[in-house]
């Protein structure tokens, strides 16, 4: 793509970051505001793995040597909360917030000042929701799903957790609203939707998902509210209400949820194939179409989560064949992610190491969420191991490998160092292999017949289970790798990064054209678009 | 850097061998059981279908990603086409294809839902009521073909055997090995007979739980408020001991309130029933009585 890039030799140093914690406090640049999301995610991973890591300790042997059957219960909640909210989805906006600018060749985010805001709410909803394991009762242990009545047992931290809930929801949409407004008014000249990079097209379709399903969560965190402080009976059947509504209302939020996880993924996935094959993206309109079809479906599935509530057959009929349909778009993306290989000059850096384990992993996850879908089936696989090898296979190779590679991809960009490309191929390698002696032991644990959330288990278990454990420790201590390689490259070590950063002249993306690292400022000139 | 991925290569394909080896052993906990019923056996048929479709396909699709990740690479001067960037035609058979497959797996899935959902002509209809953390059985009628005559007086709770309590404890310092069926054991087991299809009414006194035994093919929630049925019809010749757990979370104890249900002849069953309804039927008299004098 040919563009024109003026202002980065114009001699003028564009560097003049404010100084001090005000840079960070009343942040409205998108570079230092993207900062600031990835390294609250990392946190939050941090927080959330250590809770992993209580989990698996406590199922390593048969017995419970090590924590209460309750707090065992608070950490599985925390844990899916912590993750999902804290870590997957804050990183995704961090990335958003660093390249959508870059890619459309815009200045900034088009709402600097509620991009502050959005931010700066996440911390104080993270704090009050762990404040919550000071609290009588102790952190909230009723699962992540939070169903009605069991979450209406909780202690003191209830009303906590629900705000904590609502804070994440507003950051969420604000954050959604930035990257539409952004995308649909802020493109360079001559940058049409059908030619922006596939992270903001995944991004934009995100952002949709989020604004339309978040109040959704919001609305039944409310209810859940009111039922438990105020008297109302919305899910609760002695004052005429119904606690499986509470399951419909939270899954037409949550399914679309886990496409707001992935779908970023695919947009990164589809850039760092094409770079690493030096080859243009296959099928990109085909990409797009199914990033939008995948979208829509999720919005008409989500009673699969609850086939066994007791539906009508029309219905459980209606979700399973509605579900399997996802495999559709789905496959379309897998098979042009492999034609994009076909014939290309392919080498294999920390992001294409982590891009291909993506598209193995994901895709075993993928399978098991085809089996899944078949409601005879999944009336044995529900709510067991199966369920949750499944959707770790998604969210972990899945999604958290994606954000790794998307790191591994611009962290140049950001930093103006290469960083310690060697280390990061050990961090891949150990990362692949121990998230696989991790989840896929899971599978067997499912099939054999182990329910899921249990803090202890017959003796049958007992093997795949410590095996599991082992896998969960290695990856975690993994992870801490990952932080020393963007440490070293953030303090300045490592030989200095090119504009282009990876040797290919393939990858379209207009971050390419401004220099390593990014300067504070860009694209304050928009670039032209032939 | 390329003999890692050979390695990588050679161990992943070692792994789908030593798994689908081990997939389908009769002895195996690595696969779901067959199970004692049409509805198990039928969830088994359609997990085995399932499977083997995906792993059709993993073999397809994983093959031609290895087989370019292998002859493309860069390091032994593999030159990219730049002209593949898009095909009508392949993005048709791609599409095609997967729904094809898909209708194929539907199909059944359909006749087996249809199936799983006709509760029609038990012989037998049991309530089972979840409490936080143990199980109700309540014996509600019997149906011999003509007539549904109603059962009174068998009804009893069934929880977490003692050995098994004592020993989950936490630092107890007691070995879960040394308990015979650990944490899948109760002190009053569901009775049912073998050959007669039991309607299991289902529903939840406080929060909600889910009843579940492997071997019977069926999960179902038992929700406050609710009446969820399910059947179950274990084969002639099955008889004996299968156990399952709660599968909904349902608070502190939710990995302790195991489920068990002993399998008799119709023989033998009809022998325990009368047993139970005349050792309740005096006591409901003396109860009678007791009220009576008061």
């Amino acid at each position: 793509m040919a563009h024109a890039e003026a202002h980065a030799h114009d001699g003028h140093d564009h560097n003049h970051a404010p100084a001090g914690i005000g840079r960070w406090l009343f942040a409205t640049n998108h570079k230092d505001i993207g900062t600031m999301y990835l390294v609250f995610a990392l946190i939050m991973f941090f927080i959330g793995g250590a809770m992993a890591m209580v989990i698996r300790l406590e199922l390593f042997k048969p017995g419970l040597q090590f924590v209460d059957p309750g707090f065992f219960n608070s950490m599985t909640t925390m844990h899916a909360l912590i993750m999902i909210f804290g870590g997957v989805m804050p990183a995704w906006t961090g990335l958003a917030n660093w390249m959508i600018p870059l890619q459309v060749g815009a200045p900034d985010m088009a709402l600097p000042r509620m991009n502050n805001y959005s931010f700066w709410i996440l911390p104080f909803a993270f704090t009050l929701l762990l404040l919550s394991f000071f609290l009588p009762g102790g952190a909230p242990a009723g699962g992540w799903t939070l169903y009605p009545p069991l979450v209406l047992q909780a202690g003191d931290s209830f009303g906590l957790t629900i705000f904590a809930i609502h804070m994440m929801g507003i950051s969420s949409i604000m954050g959604a609203i930035n990257v539409v407004v952004t995308i649909m008014n802020m493109r360079a000249p001559g940058m049409d939707l059908l030619k922006m990079p596939l992270f903001c097209w995944t991004w934009l379709i995100t952002a949709y998902l989020l604004i339309a399903t978040m109040p959704v969560l919001a609305g039944a965190v409310t209810m859940l509210l009111t039922d438990h402080y105020f008297g109302t009976a919305f899910f609760n059947p002695a004052g005429g209400g119904d606690p499986v509504m509470f399951q419909h209302i939270f899954w037409f939020f949550g399914h679309p949820e886990v496409y707001i996880l992935i779908l970023p993924a695919f947009g990164i996935v589809s850039e760092i194939i094409p770079t690493f094959s030096r080859k243009p993206l296959f099928g990109y309109e085909s990409m797009v179409y199914a990033t939008g079809s995948i979208a829509f479906l999720s919005f008409i599935v989500w009673a699969h989560h609850m086939f066994t509530v007791g539906m009508p057959l029309a219905g459980q009929l209606f979700f399973m064949l509605s579900t399997m349909l996802i495999a559709v778009p789905t496959g379309v993306k897998v098979f042009n992610w492999t034609t994009t290989m076909w014939r290309g000059s392919i080498s294999y850096e920390p992001p294409m190491l982590f891009a291909l384990a993506f598209l193995f992993l994901f895709t075993i996850g993928g399978f098991s969420g085809l089996m899944l879908a078949i409601a005879p089936a999944d009336f044995q696989y529900h709510d067991t191991y199966f369920v949750v090898a499944h959707f770790h296979y998604v969210l972990v190779p899945g999604a958290v490998f994606a954000i790794m590679a998307g790191v591994y991809y611009w962290l140049p960009k950001w930093t103006g160092h290469m960083y310690d490309l060697k280390l990061a191929t050990w961090h891949f390698w150990l990362s692949t292999i121990s998230v696989n002696v991790l989840f896929f032991p899971m599978h067997f644990l499912g099939l054999a017949g182990m329910p899921r959330r249990i803090p202890d288990y017959n003796v049958q278990f007992a093997d795949w289970n410590m095996v599991a454990s082992i896998g969960g420790f290695a990856f975690g201590l993994s992870q801490v790798m990952f932080v020393w390689i963007v440490l070293k490259s953030v303090r300045g070590g490592g030989p200095k990064a090119s504009a282009r950063v990876w040797d290919d002249t393939n990858s379209e993306g207009l971050e390419w054209t401004v220099p390593s690292p990014a300067p504070f400022h860009t694209f304050e000139t928009p670039p032209v678009i032939k | 850097m390329s003999i890692q991925k050979k390695l990588a290569a050679a161990a992943g394909l070692a792994g789908l061998a030593i798994s689908a080896a081990a997939f389908g052993h009769p002895e195996s906990s690595l696969n779901l059981p067959v199970g004692v019923t049409p509805i198990s056996q039928q969830a088994h048929y359609l997990h085995m279908l399932t499977l083997w479709v995906c792993v059709a396909i993993a073999v397809v699709v994983f093959g031609a990603m290895i087989y370019s990740m292998v002859k493309f690479r860069k390091s032994q001067g593999a030159v990219a086409d730049t002209s593949i960037v898009h095909s009508t035609k392949a993005e048709i058979i791609w599409t095609i294809i997967p729904v094809l497959i898909l209708i194929g797996l539907a199909v059944p899935a359909t006749k087996g839902l249809i199936i799983i959902e006709d509760t029609r002509n038990s012989g037998l209809t049991v309530k089972a009521t979840g409490y936080q953390w143990k199980w109700q059985y309540e014996y509600i009628s019997q149906n011999d073909g003509k007539t549904e005559s109603p059962i009174s007086g068998v009804s009893f709770y069934s929880a977490l055997e003692e050995k098994s309590n004592f020993t989950r404890q936490l630092g107890s310092g007691l070995d879960p090995n040394q308990v015979e069926n650990y944490l899948l054991n109760v002190d009053h087991p569901l009775i049912i007979p073998s050959g007669v299809k039991v309607r299991l009414l289902l529903t939840g006194n406080d929060v909600i739980h889910a009843w579940w035994v492997p071997e019977f093919g069926m999960k179902r929630d038992a929700i406050p408020g609710f009446v969820n049925e399910m059947w179950i019809q274990v084969d002639e010749g099955k008889e004996g001991t299968y156990r399952g757990q709660c599968v909904e979370l349902c608070g502190r104890d939710h990995g302790f309130m195991p489920i068990v249900v002993v399998v008799k002849t119709k023989q033998d069953f009809a022998a325990w029933l009368a047993a139970q309804q005349q050792a309740s039927a005096p006591a409901a008299t003396a109860t009678a009585a007791t009220t009576a004098s008061l």
